[in-house]
């Protein structure tokens, strides 16, 4: 008998089964899977007051023991220390880690009596290195270790880093995520996978899978709606092209989906995958994107034609963007100094600690209940309606808690295999992708090249900036037209330059599909360009923070990339903070190092920076509805249709509302993500949790200010009305029905947000080995509506960055197969990787942002990885020129050799 | 993760049991965090070790330490001398995975990054080989492990101990140690040895796709050494470093164990 959080088990485990899952079938939802293979961590629990990975933990061996999960540490209302200390220094963002975290924490105080008070202490790397979190950058969880406090316990004022709601449920691992609360009787789907890059399927014989016990249902492309889509979600649906099918008789990668199969069990649904036989009529395949352009190359989508919002099916064009302003080629011509070059970036899994998953049933009324792990419900529900033929109000979809996003849930991926085994069986499904999976066969960041051109005259005025982007779509064009849109507009327009150019592709290749993915193109392209920028300021003998002073965009210079000036744009400044970024990162870098730098002759010491700009929300209609309700019990609450994936806009939404109605945070229920909570929100995607939906979530509060006061004037306070007529309590002004006010937000216009990031660096000649000597990270996020959020935002985003730069990449071979299928072997960073980032703020107030803030999710990213690079070529003497800067590779171009790899 | 297609689990108390449950569609499990890790819908049973009761470490009176195969690498690093510790250290998997990850489990797997294959090849172990009707099988360590994921182990074979000798136990000894990450997976591991009578034996893993083990009369000099690694055929790729890297860094780390030794 296993007993588990002082509750002894119903029921044996099965001879293969890992204690992850035995835990969780019974019922103990605290234990997560973030990756199944022993490496993340997010499933951490004590045996026997030993610490182990209860994914890799044979659960047979657990008979006679008892297991402590987070939730058996401590509760919301009698919290464990460790706990206490993860809520005290918002030591969570997305919180799907954290669980596993507070679990080993606790084991680590109980084995070292002295606590874990040293944040220094040497071997925190070590001892967290089975400890992912994706989203902090482990700064905060160093601080939570340490006992640091970083929240605000009074006050939910703009500026206040009032604490997430959600904490003391996510550190005592009662926070429901998406699979948390499986409906009762719920059956499971699992797929079978293409293991050919490009293939025409002749046949599918299911009838062996059919037979098999415990099977509900095998689906192929013969039994599914032959309507095209595509996996990327906007507001426009016409802004990705419609070249998907739920199930296809053609392949174009591997990992494709050929068939799915419904079952009592997860094992049942594999056992009747392997049962299935497939006949391919393997066809030629292209994985180069350069290749797929070239005449003759085998074509992905030629049975499309233009009207599926393809650029040229004939040609394996997605998407491509051509245009300028002046000349290039005189702006050139007339330069003192001229720099060319390429760069590359690589493809880079998005590792959100929750994979993507989806459970639907049918509730009372027969409508389809669709709970995902999505940032876009409302825009799955569009378009599942559409896929499925359903009435939208035959259709909810809804998102729990999502552990984590960064754009790659900005797709339907899971929702419509699921949605459709429901409707066919009339039972809940669900299925859960493996980390395999979401590694080897989901979308990717596009990889990118980069050719720039630049010239500028001696004292260093541009004078032509030209960009050249080829950008691998993969096998679909989910994402692939905004992400070449955007990613050469914003850097390519953060500078003023009168002669300017943008050729860009996006190609179809055999490779798995790229997506959206934070930055959102930009990262991809300002790496090219920021590097030439360094490279030109190398050899006009200018500082790169002055280069950047003279050329940048100020207000009143029209943001120009591939067009001229529009005076219909909606971009404008709202404000403007890069001229104190760029002095604040000058300053703070050359400040003196924090780390100091390694003796010995091999060592190599460079400092670079990279400056960028992003929209605040994204272009073309970013919508957003909101409620606030004064409840008849004298609360708030608000209905909002954005996400929460550690982004913070729940806290945030807390303290607009909590401000505007003068009330306290624990007084504002969020009722959010639900289709059923407002009629529509765009989703939780280009950082507008904040500047739109908080936008709406404001209007709304203030208007129902207006209501409470046009019933009650006086001054409103957290229990009622004080006025000279004596004091009215809220249950009396809410009345029965309470009273509700609403808004809307349009996401227009829009403002633009800056960052620069800066880094020393030391390089080891003879190894390749980077170790950052500083790291300072300055923003322009406007007015900060919650100080240890933002700084949370930055931190994980500029984390983020430095795998990018350093060493995440999906390694594909020659069949067109992504080999780096675990995360053993995709190295996320992991605290020891992470340097301590000072985060500086410039002091602006936007006019169009909620209280004057800006977004701030995404932009970290975009600056990191050229910093690195410009850093490195200032150590070493040789400029990288591809991503990531893995430690062989930065040995080899010291070393004088070329890419190999 | 589940193994969805093992219907049993055997846990043997004695070696006549673990003999009649070897076969196709079963394997060994030890401490099943690799096993686990990965999907295995070849397997039917498993044959769980840990009910033969193997004592985890064992010092016999020649003061030779023999480690059985279901000793805990955490068991481990608290015994020995330091170099076990800094062996576990270089395990890819976390503290927490020491519990219970085992020396017989790491060094069977036979990965180039096996810290254990590291430890028991620089240390001359010795494995042992339980086979069909009570046989036994010795073979050193550094043999033992034969190419990535490859191993000396003929069917219905199961790795007893590893025995590593006292002088080895008692010889000083230097590691050094390269990764493309601070705390990532091993892409390169050099041990040195120091033996009484001057020799000094160098063992790289990690970086081959085999142990490799040079002994030398006494420290070598430079081109010895190189001459040594050049011996090579092949160093070894995977995502967690390029073969010209390995090859590179395994020399630097070499220069140093000796350096060290000298």
């Amino acid at each position: 008998m296993i007993e588990i959080d002082g509750v002894p088990a119903d029921r044996d485990p099965r001879p293969g089964q890992c204690l992850r899952t035995f835990v969780r079938e019974q019922g103990h939802s605290a234990v997560k899977k973030g990756c199944d293979s022993g490496d993340c961590g997010a499933c951490s629990v004590l045996v026997d007051g030993t610490p182990v990975h209860s994914c890799v933990y044979p659960a047979a061996r657990a008979d006679g023991r008892s297991v402590t999960t987070a939730a058996g540490l401590g509760t919301p209302d009698d919290l464990h220390p460790v706990q206490r200390r993860f809520v005290d220094a918002g030591g969570f963002q997305c919180g799907f880690c954290t669980a596993g975290l507070v679990v080993t924490a606790a084991a680590l105080d109980a084995e070292r009596p002295d606590g874990l008070g040293d944040p220094d202490g040497a071997d925190l790397g070590h001892l967290l290195k089975g400890n992912l979190c994706r989203c902090t950058g482990y700064r905060s969880v160093a601080d939570a270790l340490a006992g640091g406090v970083n929240t605000e316990k009074d006050g939910a004022a703009p500026g206040r880093s009032l604490p997430a709601p959600a904490g003391v449920r996510v550190v005592t691992g009662r926070e429901p995520y998406t699979l948390d609360e499986p409906p009762p009787g719920v059956l499971h789907l699992s797929v079978l996978r293409s293991p050919h890059a490009h293939a025409r399927i002749r046949s599918i014989d299911t009838a062996a899978a059919r037979a098999l016990p415990g099977v509900h249902l095998v689906l192929t492309h013969a039994d599914v709606p032959r309507v095209h889509y595509s996996t990327g979600r906007h507001e426009n649906r016409h802004d990705d092209p419609d070249d998907t099918l739920m199930l296809d008789a053609m392949v174009r990668h591997v990992g494709q989906r050929v068939a799915a199969v419904v079952a009592d069990s997860v094992a049942a649904a594999e056992r009747a995958c392997r049962a299935i036989v497939v006949d391919y009529e393997v066809l030629p395949a292209v994985l180069d994107p350069l290749a797929a352009l070239a005449p003759g190359a085998p074509l992905l989508h030629a049975d499309k034609d233009r009207a599926a919002g393809i650029a040229d099916p004939g040609a394996n064009l997605v998407a491509e963007l051509h245009g300028g302003v002046g000349d290039v080629e005189a702006g050139l011509r007339a330069a003192a100094e001229v720099v060319e070059g390429t760069w590359t970036t690589q493809r880079v899994s998005h590792g959100q600690l929750e994979t993507h998953g989806t459970v639907a049933w049918l509730d009372e009324g027969d409508r389809l209940v669709v709970r995902t792990s999505t940032q876009v419900p409302f825009l799955v529900r569009r378009e599942l309606a559409r896929v499925l033929g359903l009435d939208h109000a035959r259709l909810r979809v809804l998102t729990a808690r999502v552990g984590g996003g960064f754009g790659g849930k900005q797709e339907m991926l899971t929702e419509d295999l699921v949605a459709l085994a429901v409707l066919r069986l009339r039972r809940p499904v669900q299925w859960e992708i493996t980390r395999t999976e979401s590694l080897t066969a989901l979308p990717c960041r596009h990889p990118m090249r980069v050719g720039v051109r630049v010239g500028a005259t001696a004292d260093g005025v541009l004078t032509a900036l030209a960009v050249d982007v080829l950008s691998d779509a993969g096998a679909y064009g989910n994402h692939s037209v905004g992400v070449l849109f955007h990613g050469c507009h914003e850097s390519v327009g953060l500078y003023r330059c009168p002669n300017k150019r943008v050729d860009a592709r996006a190609a179809y290749t055999n490779n798995v599909p790229s997506g959206a993915f934070r930055g959102y193109g930009l990262g991809q392209v300002m790496f090219g360009i920021e590097c030439a920028l360094d490279e030109l300021a190398r050899r006009l003998g200018i500082d790169p923070f002055d280069l950047r002073a003279r050329n940048v965009v100020v207000p009143g210079d029209p943001i120009v990339a591939a067009h001229g000036p529009d005076p219909d744009d909606d971009l404008t400044y709202g404000s403007y903070g890069l001229d104190q970024c760029l002095d604040m990162a000058r300053a703070a870098v050359r400040a003196g190092d924090d780390v100091p730098a390694p003796r010995g002759p091999e060592w190599r010491v460079g400092e670079g920076m990279a400056a960028a700009m992003i929209a605040t929300v994204p272009p073309r209609g970013h919508l957003a509805e909101a409620s606030v309700t004064l409840e008849p019990d004298g609360r708030y609450a608000v209905r909002v249709g954005t996400a929460e994936f550690g982004n913070g806009t729940s806290t945030v939404h807390t303290q607009l509302v909590a401000t505007a109605l003068a009330t306290e945070p624990d007084r504002v229920r969020l009722w959010q993500s639900d289709t059923d909570a407002v009629g529509h929100d765009t989703g939780a995607f280009g950082s507008a949790g904040s500047v739109v939906a908080g936008k709406a979530v404001h209007a709304a509060a203030l208007a129902l200010r207006e209501l409470i006061a046009r019933r009650a004037p006086g001054e409103l306070g957290p229990l009622g009305v004080q006025s000279g007529a004596g004091f009215v309590p809220l249950t009396a002004i809410a009345g029965p029905d309470g009273l509700t006010a609403r808004a809307t937000h349009d996401g227009t216009p829009r403002s633009v947000a800056f960052n620069v990031h800066a880094v020393r660096v030391a390089v080891h000649v003879g190894t390749g080995e980077v170790r950052f000597l500083r790291s300072v990270h300055a923003a322009d996020a406007g007015t900060v509506l919650n100080p240890e959020q933002l700084r949370g935002q930055i931190e994980g985003g500029v984390a983020q960055a430095l795998g990018t730069a350093l060493f995440e990449e999906l390694l594909v071979d020659e069949h067109g197969a992504v080999t780096t299928g675990v995360l053993r072997n995709y190295h996320l960073p992991q605290f020891a990787d992470v340097p301590r980032t000072e985060v500086l703020l410039a002091a602006t107030s936007d006019r169009l942002g909620p209280y004057g803030a800006k977004s701030m999710s995404e932009a970290p990213y975009n600056p990191v990885a050229p910093a690195v690079a410009n850093a490195v070529r200032a150590a070493i003497g040789v400029r990288p020129h591809a991503l990531p800067m893995t430690a062989d590779r930065v040995w080899r171009l010291a070393a004088g050799g070329q890419h190999s790899r | 993760m589940d193994l969805h297609t093992v219907g049993a689990l055997h846990r043997p108390t004695d070696r006549a049991g673990l003999d009649a449950l070897l076969g196709p569609g079963s394997a060994v499990l030890a401490g099943g965090t690799w096993l686990f890790s990965e999907p295995q819908p070849h397997l039917a049973a498993l044959v769980d070790l840990t009910g033969l009761g193997w004592p985890s470490l064992v010092t016999g009176s020649d003061g030779a330490l023999t480690i059985s195969a279901t000793c805990t690498l955490a068991e481990l690093a608290a015994a020995g001398p330091a170099l076990f510790r800094t062996c576990c250290r270089a395990l890819a998997g976390s503290f927490k995975i020491w519990h219970t990850a085992t020396v017989g489990g790491n060094v069977c797997l036979a990965l180039p990054a096996g810290p254990m294959t590291s430890l028991c090849a620089a240390l001359d172990g010795v494995a042992e080989l339980w086979g069909p009707g009570g046989s036994v099988r010795r073979v050193p360590v550094a043999r033992f492990v034969t190419g990535v994921r490859t191993t000396d182990l003929r069917p219905g074979e199961v790795l007893r101990s590893v025995r590593l000798p006292a002088a080895a136990l008692a010889a000083p000894t230097a590691f050094r140690r390269a990764a493309l990450t601070a705390q990532g997976r091993s892409g390169a591991v050099v041990i040195g040895r120091r033996d009484p009578d001057g020799g000094l034996v160098l063992t790289v893993t990690a970086a081959t796709e085999r142990p490799f083990r040079f002994a030398f009369a006494a420290p070598p000099r430079e081109a010895e050494l190189s001459a040594a690694l050049a011996t090579v055929e092949r160093w070894y790729d995977d995502p967690h470093g390029a073969p010209d890297w390995r090859a590179h860094v395994t020399g630097r780390l070499a220069a140093e164990v000796v350096d060290e030794l000298a």
